[in-house]
């Protein structure tokens, strides 16, 4: 089977779906597949639920498909540093469902390995425990989250090979190599995209088995915050940050 | 030194050499800036790594390493990288020895509320209830009071992070313990007395005889 297409726009063709739920990693913009999402955007597809750590930023990332309302449902973890998310919650017409962290990633993780549901002391006594079965295991008050697997999962990669196998790159790795495995139909963008046998097995991340087609991004990344030094400090160990 | 440096220099002398340390946006960040020469401490970043080292100098910053908090980062000799699913693996199954978190409020018993104000603040928690769930000593770094109003309270307006107490509260006036659900005032800030800590405080507070000065 040929996974690899021209663009993002043809990788996405005949598998988007109204209301459909979709993954997309990426923690902020660090590891984010923009050029996928920028392609779902453009594809008009309405009332999507969105699994994904945070909810872009203004101007990014999901942030887009906030501005054309394609979004009807998001699932995160930290939607703070959206200020369109923030406006459409409070008015009303975005629906959240907040995950811990974790629990979140182990949700994806549990979807793509067959795990229907897992006990976590995570949220335990908290807002997010109300309607959830609770268990004591040794002593320990516990509650279960349920695994998640999405219709289409949308992950970036640092290199991929036409067999679909994906290496990520440092903190870019985040909520990709688990979205991959918990989506019915994944596909990836890769910043550059070999051929088989080029990448070393013993270092590959996500086996092509997950990945059902894949695409070569040009696309920039940004970063999300600058705070950088200006020069060593030789006060701590650490040096002291300076906002610029 | 303002509130925030008093809060961050007090909470690195907490800091152990190996100790795997989770540090919270914002005053927490502070932290790793005062950790004593002496000190070697394993800073994890929960986007999946430890070995996070200093930001970075201009023109250094790469787009696919960074912080919890979106900012460039560096890893340092021996860094490792990883996903989410094992970053949270780690924080949840009891791996890391210490998390910093920032509060809204902690109630006498330790109870901390730091993920959102409901109908005004709705920023979501991260990974902060898997890191006060999970890690085996939580401090939490907070101004004492917002708008004159005590954040350290008899209980909780906010909704919870976590039912699992906190062990300590570092604010710009005191060190405070919780132990067996009720808080004890350890030290001080310098210049700052028993009595102001009482009087800015809304939690019950326990007063033994040696209450000693922070050392900064």
């Amino acid at each position: 089977m040929k996974k690899v297409y021209p663009d993002a726009k043809a990788a996405l063709a005949g598998i988007v779906k109204e209301g459909m739920m979709v993954m997309a990693g990426g923690f902020g913009l660090c590891g984010m597949p923009e050029t996928l999402i920028k392609a779902l955007r453009d594809s008009g597809v309405k009332n999507l639920t969105c699994v994904s750590n945070n909810a872009g930023i203004d101007g990014a990332g999901l942030g887009l498909l906030l501005e054309t309302r394609q979004i009807k449902k998001m699932i995160a973890s930290y939607v703070g540093e959206n200020k369109l998310f923030a406006q459409q919650f409070l008015a009303g017409e975005l629906e959240i469902e907040f995950n811990p962290q974790g629990t979140m990633a182990e949700r994806i993780r549990a979807g793509g390995a067959g795990i229907p549901a897992f006990f976590t002391k995570t949220g335990v006594g908290t807002d997010i425990a109300k309607g959830k079965e609770e268990r004591t295991f040794n002593g320990e008050r516990y509650i279960m989250e349920t695994g998640l697997i999405a219709d289409l999962s949308l992950v970036h990669a640092w290199k991929g090979d036409t067999e679909g196998n994906l290496v990520y790159r440092k903190t870019a790795r985040n909520f990709n190599p688990m979205m991959a495995t918990a989506g019915r139909i994944t596909v990836a963008e890769v910043e550059h995209l070999v051929e088989p046998g080029e990448l070393d097995g013993d270092m590959i991340h996500t086996p092509g088995v997950y990945v059902q087609r894949i695409i070569h991004t040009t696309a920039e990344k940004r970063i999300e915050q600058r705070t950088l030094r200006k020069r060593p400090e030789p006060a701590g160990a650490y040096g002291t940050g300076e906002e610029v | 030194m303002n509130a925030q440096a008093i809060i961050a220099k007090r909470i690195a002398r907490e800091l152990r050499s190996g100790m795997l340390v989770n540090l919270g946006i914002g005053i927490p960040t502070m932290v790793a800036s005062y950790v004593p020469g002496d000190i070697h401490v394993f800073f994890q970043s929960e986007n999946g790594l430890i070995g996070t080292g200093p930001i970075p100098e201009q023109g250094m910053a790469h787009p696919t390493l960074t912080d919890a908090g979106g900012h460039p980062v560096t890893a340092l000799p021996g860094a490792s990288s990883f996903d989410s699913a094992m970053s949270f693996a780690l924080i949840r199954g009891g791996h890391l020895d210490l998390t910093v978190l920032g509060g809204l409020q902690v109630d006498q018993t330790g109870r901390l509320a730091n993920w959102m104000i409901p109908g005004k603040m709705i920023p979501g928690m991260g990974g902060a209830m898997d890191l006060v769930s999970g890690a085996k000593r939580v401090i939490v770094a907070m101004q004492h009071t917002a708008k004159g109003r005590s954040k350290i309270v008899g209980k909780c307006t906010l909704p919870l992070t976590s039912t699992r107490p906190v062990d300590m509260v570092v604010s710009e006036l005191a060190v405070i313990i919780f132990h067996n659900g009720s808080a004890t005032l350890s030290e001080t800030a310098p210049g700052v007395s028993v009595d102001d800590v009482i009087a800015a405080t809304q939690a019950q507070l326990k007063i033994p005889k040696d209450v000693r000065e922070m050392q900064l």
